[in-house]
């Protein structure tokens, strides 16, 4: 039976891990609780964050906690662009269909990525990336609680524009009824787009985030869209706090299988809970009834 | 322009004749008058095996030029990227033979190796293994599969046996390791070899605490670093690839975990380029007992001195072993070749099979393959990570400096 400081770190290091899981997860689940795209290119264009964070730390030494905000920006218009030209003319058509585009763009996304990087794990290596913070026998790994804390910072950020915000809140009655926000006035094709940005711009800091925890490779973005998946359908597709929670449960209960049963099959239990989720629970965790 | 146009005589001729060649071609009559030898190397130059494919190809890049000067022998490289992919190894060995390759050599990996030698067998044409370990690659009693590297079981007891050698030299005897691996094809295989060897050698005085397997393209250790440190082992046995070699010391030093040393008893990784230029001086100290060249030999000589000319910014000693049976898996093609004067498949087979290449670059004796196509007494050498380089501390013989051990903290 392992010890409890073993288990305290592994399940400490699950919960930080989880919570950029979660973040990543975050802009997946607002993009489709809105505007009711599956983004299939989601983990791809967390690839790309992670690789702008790389560039700019080449280039200027760039912190990736300050990275974030160019490439975040970047990446809300980027977000808003693809919307606007791209997927608002696939809206109205048949769900296949959007699932083609999205998956062309993923694969153009990492093979552009190949092209431009090579297949190479490339990494930034700030001076705190190998630190830790020791409390009593429990060690805090400094980079991983810096990304949880900026992933917590950009979810309730994201929370208080939904609910707070006039915009916030007009997205919201699109997600709810679209029909009566076309008929109240709101320019729905405009919103769908900017929740696309906000939903690209959450995908640019958890991918800031990630490139301090792993190194990144072009072939690394269908594992993390997977992955998001996964942790949306446990947490309730287009439920938010569902994406933040889904990503803890996923990031611990990874962890603990791994401690517990056998490392190289951690990923297996994800996969186990997901199975358990959609039979008892399909609407997910904390997702409307469907 | 006039135009000719074929008579019906000249058409039946012209038929009889191509009939007459696509005939003759499977039983290599047509192709044995070729005056190259056409090579398909097969390398995972990318995907998470990425680094370590670009770096055994180099050992094939420069193999054209310094094989027509040894032996006189014309080869025309065919090369294909495997992706780190098993299906993917398969389905270009299979469009390598398409496209005339009249041999294949590669690919670094034992699942890859697998499904080739299958594809190679089927469709009769030799193969020559660079690098790959698990044994049962050459114990189906294929006829045109060869391995000129160590098997698991043999890379294990000469790893294990130069950890008794470092323990000798330096006077320190550790009580316990935790034994990490990684699971795929070559990692499973070297679990096997030192479940198998370990028990029997009695000369090693530690005993395996813990065993942890993990995911080679793993983006994460945590939790394999934790329950590994919390094993409260004196060293660390490690069984790798490149990749996760990193991930893992790195988590070793935020986890401020410092066993006596980290030895790898025969896989790749510690001894990389990447491993020192990413980790730094957090890659001091480390150690790999693998597969090795020859500094002393007269082709490593040669293959080092092309080495710097085409890669005039790197470092031989970073490549040495990749390029070394990269490098020989060619060399035995060309030598069969020019024995042979011929590249029908079988006498080719044939040829590699009568091989003795004495004056080769990595450790060990001639290259010389028994019954099964496999060269023995393939051997390795304890590298030792020191300046930010893979130094060779033991054999003796071979050493270029003292091995430290135990490894100092990484703080100092």
């Amino acid at each position: 039976m392992p010890s409890i400081d073993l288990i305290a770190n592994v399940v400490i290091a699950g919960l930080l891990t989880g919570l950029v899981y979660g973040l990543m997860a975050l802009g997946l689940s607002v993009i489709f609780g809105v505007v009711r795209v599956v983004n299939f290119a989601h983990g791809e264009m967390m690839t790309i964050a992670m690789y702008a964070a790389v560039a700019l730390f080449g280039a200027f030494r760039l912190d990736p906690f300050i990275a974030v905000i160019p490439v975040a920006i970047v990446f809300f218009g980027f977000g808003y662009a693809m919307q606007a030209g791209l997927i608002n003319p696939f809206i109205t058509r048949p769900e296949h269909s959007q699932f083609m585009l999205l998956v062309a763009v993923a694969i153009i996304m990492v093979n552009v990525l190949l092209m431009i990087f090579g297949p190479s794990a490339l990494n930034v290596q700030v001076d705190y990336q190998l630190e830790s913070y020791e409390v009593g026998k429990i060690l805090f790994d400094k980079a991983r609680v810096f990304a949880a804390g900026m992933a917590l910072a950009t979810s309730a950020g994201l929370f208080i524009f939904f609910k707070h915000t006039r915009t916030g809140k007009a997205i919201r009655a699109c997600a709810d009824n679209n029909l009566g926000a076309k008929v109240v006035g709101l320019n729905v094709k405009h919103l769908y787009a900017l929740t696309f940005g906000l939903g690209s711009a959450c995908v640019a800091v958890a991918g800031c985030m990630m490139i301090l925890l792993v190194d990144v490779t072009p072939s690394l973005g269908p594992g993390y869209t997977l992955l998001a998946f996964v942790i949306v359908i446990i947490g309730g597709l287009g439920s938010m706090p569902g994406a933040l929670f889904g990503g803890i449960l996923i990031g611990v209960s990874e962890a603990l299988a791994g401690l517990f049963f056998a490392p190289s099959a951690k990923s297996m239990f994800g996969f186990a809970l997901l199975i358990l989720v959609l039979l008892f629970r399909p609407q997910g965790l904390l997702g409307r009834k469907l | 322009m006039t135009q000719r146009n074929f008579t019906r005589r000249e058409f039946n001729a012209a038929l009889a004749a191509s009939g007459t060649l696509a005939a003759l071609s499977p039983f290599g009559i047509a192709r044995a008058q070729a005056t190259k030898l056409k090579v398909g190397v097969l390398l995972p130059r990318s995907g998470f095996q990425g680094f370590i494919g670009q770096s055994c190809q180099k050992g094939a890049d420069l193999a054209p030029g310094v094989i027509k000067e040894l032996l006189g022998v014309d080869i025309e490289l065919m090369n294909a990227d495997t992706e780190t992919n098993v299906d993917t190894a398969r389905t270009r060995a299979e469009r390598l033979i398409q496209e005339g390759a009249h041999v294949l050599v590669g690919p670094f990996d034992s699942g890859a190796a697998s499904a080739i030698a299958q594809v190679a067998e089927q469709r009769g044409v030799p193969f020559v293994i660079n690098i790959a370990a698990a044994p049962p690659i050459t114990e189906q009693g294929y006829k045109f599969v060869f391995r000129n590297f160590p098997t698991a079981p043999e890379l294990v007891r000469n790893g294990l046996a130069l950890i008794g050698d470092l323990f000798r030299e330096t006077k320190v005897a550790p009580r316990t390791a935790v034994f990490m691996h990684v699971n795929d094809t070559f990692g499973q295989a070297m679990f096997k070899g030192i479940s198998a060897i370990m028990p029997g050698l009695t000369n090693l005085p530690f005993k395996i605490v813990d065993t942890i397997s993990y995911d080679p393209a793993a983006k994460d250790l945590t939790v394999e670093v934790s329950k590994a440190k919390a094993a409260n082992a004196d060293f660390l046995l490690l069984v790798c690839r490149l990749n996760d070699a990193i991930i893992l010391r790195r988590e070793m030093i935020k986890q401020r975990w410092n066993p006596m040393g980290v030895i790898s008893p025969g896989s790749p990784g510690i001894y990389e380029e990447q491993f020192s230029k990413v980790l730094g001086k957090n890659a001091e100290y480390c150690m790999a007992n693998a597969p090795w060249f020859n500094p002393k030999m007269n082709m490593t000589k040669v293959v080092d001195a092309a080495f710097r000319k085409q890669n005039p910014k790197e470092q031989f000693v970073f490549h040495g072993t990749n390029v070394a049976y990269t490098f020989e898996s060619i060399l035995i093609a060309a030598d069969a070749f020019k024995r042979a004067r011929s590249t029908d498949p079988k006498t080719l087979a044939d040829a590699i099979r009568q091989t003795n290449i004495t004056d080769r670059i990595g450790l060990g004796g001639p290259i010389k393959f028994n019954a099964k196509g496999q060269v023995e007494g393939n051997l390795s050498a304890c590298a030792q990570i020191l300046n930010g380089r893979p130094t060779v501390v033991l054999p003796l013989s071979a050493a270029e400096a003292r091995p430290v051990f135990p490894m100092p903290s990484y703080k100092a």
